[in-house]
């Protein structure tokens, strides 16, 4: 947790439940007053696609990266992110105040580069958006 | 070069190639990023085509070395002789 690069407004990663080799599980409660809600929509609150886009990236991608980077080298030093592809489908929608759990599933982290499957779940256990998610991530102690 | 190789690597490129590059720019001396505009991440993803494709597989030290097509063959021409 410490080691991801968020802090609020920007932070959607509220705890960490299991993280390994193949895949990461997290969850994120949208704030009831954020300030996003006011514009969208006007009067009619729903949690914008690209947030749960980011919540997912933040759970299942980048938490999932850095994981695998600690395993492969020491530090993380001058930390690189960058999301190449997302490509998702959204079922649910998310209003102020709901809780989601993403689960993340690799499907390669090779040459810097990581490539999940996602899955977010609202209370209900219901299936919010899923897709799939990739990006680089890298450091850039050792030269690279 | 055996040019059948090279029409293999060509179409696995051409998939990854920017809008706005033709595929007739892809040459033997075309540079990846500089010239055919694509992206570390889709470089990756050409790489792993690449390897399906030959059946063979990249390390990390022939990712750094596979600047150009010409490169890459190069690459591709080694792995397959050492199988």
């Amino acid at each position: 947790m410490e080691a991801l690069p968020y802090a609020p407004p920007f932070l959607f990663v509220d705890a960490l439940e299991h993280i390994d080799d193949n895949g990461a599980k997290g969850s994120y409660t949208f704030l009831k007053d954020a300030d996003f809600y006011k514009g969208h929509f006007k009067e009619h609150p729903v949690t914008p696609g690209v947030l749960l886009t980011e919540c997912c990236a933040q759970i299942g991608l980048v938490s999932l990266g850095i994981y695998l980077l600690q395993r492969q080298q020491t530090g993380l030093k001058d930390l690189l992110l960058g999301m190449s592809s997302a490509e998702m489908e959204f079922l649910a929608t998310v209003h102020p105040g709901e809780r989601v759990t993403v689960i993340s599933e690799k499907q390669y982290f090779r040459f810097q580069k990581l490539k999940c499957k996602v899955n977010m779940y609202n209370e209900e256990g219901t299936m919010v958006c899923k897709g799939t998610l990739a990006g680089m991530i890298k450091t850039t102690a050792d030269g690279q | 070069m055996s040019t059948e190789r090279y029409a293999i690597l060509k179409k696995i490129i051409a998939v990854y190639l920017p809008e706005d590059v033709a595929v007739d720019r892809i040459t033997d001396s075309s540079h990846f990023i500089d010239e055919l505009n694509i992206n570390s991440a889709n470089l990756v993803d050409i790489v792993l085509d690449v390897e399906d494709a030959f059946d063979i597989t990249l390390e990390n030290e022939d990712m750094d070395q596979m600047q150009t097509v010409s490169d890459a063959l190069g690459i591709i021409d080694r792995k397959i002789s050492s199988k």
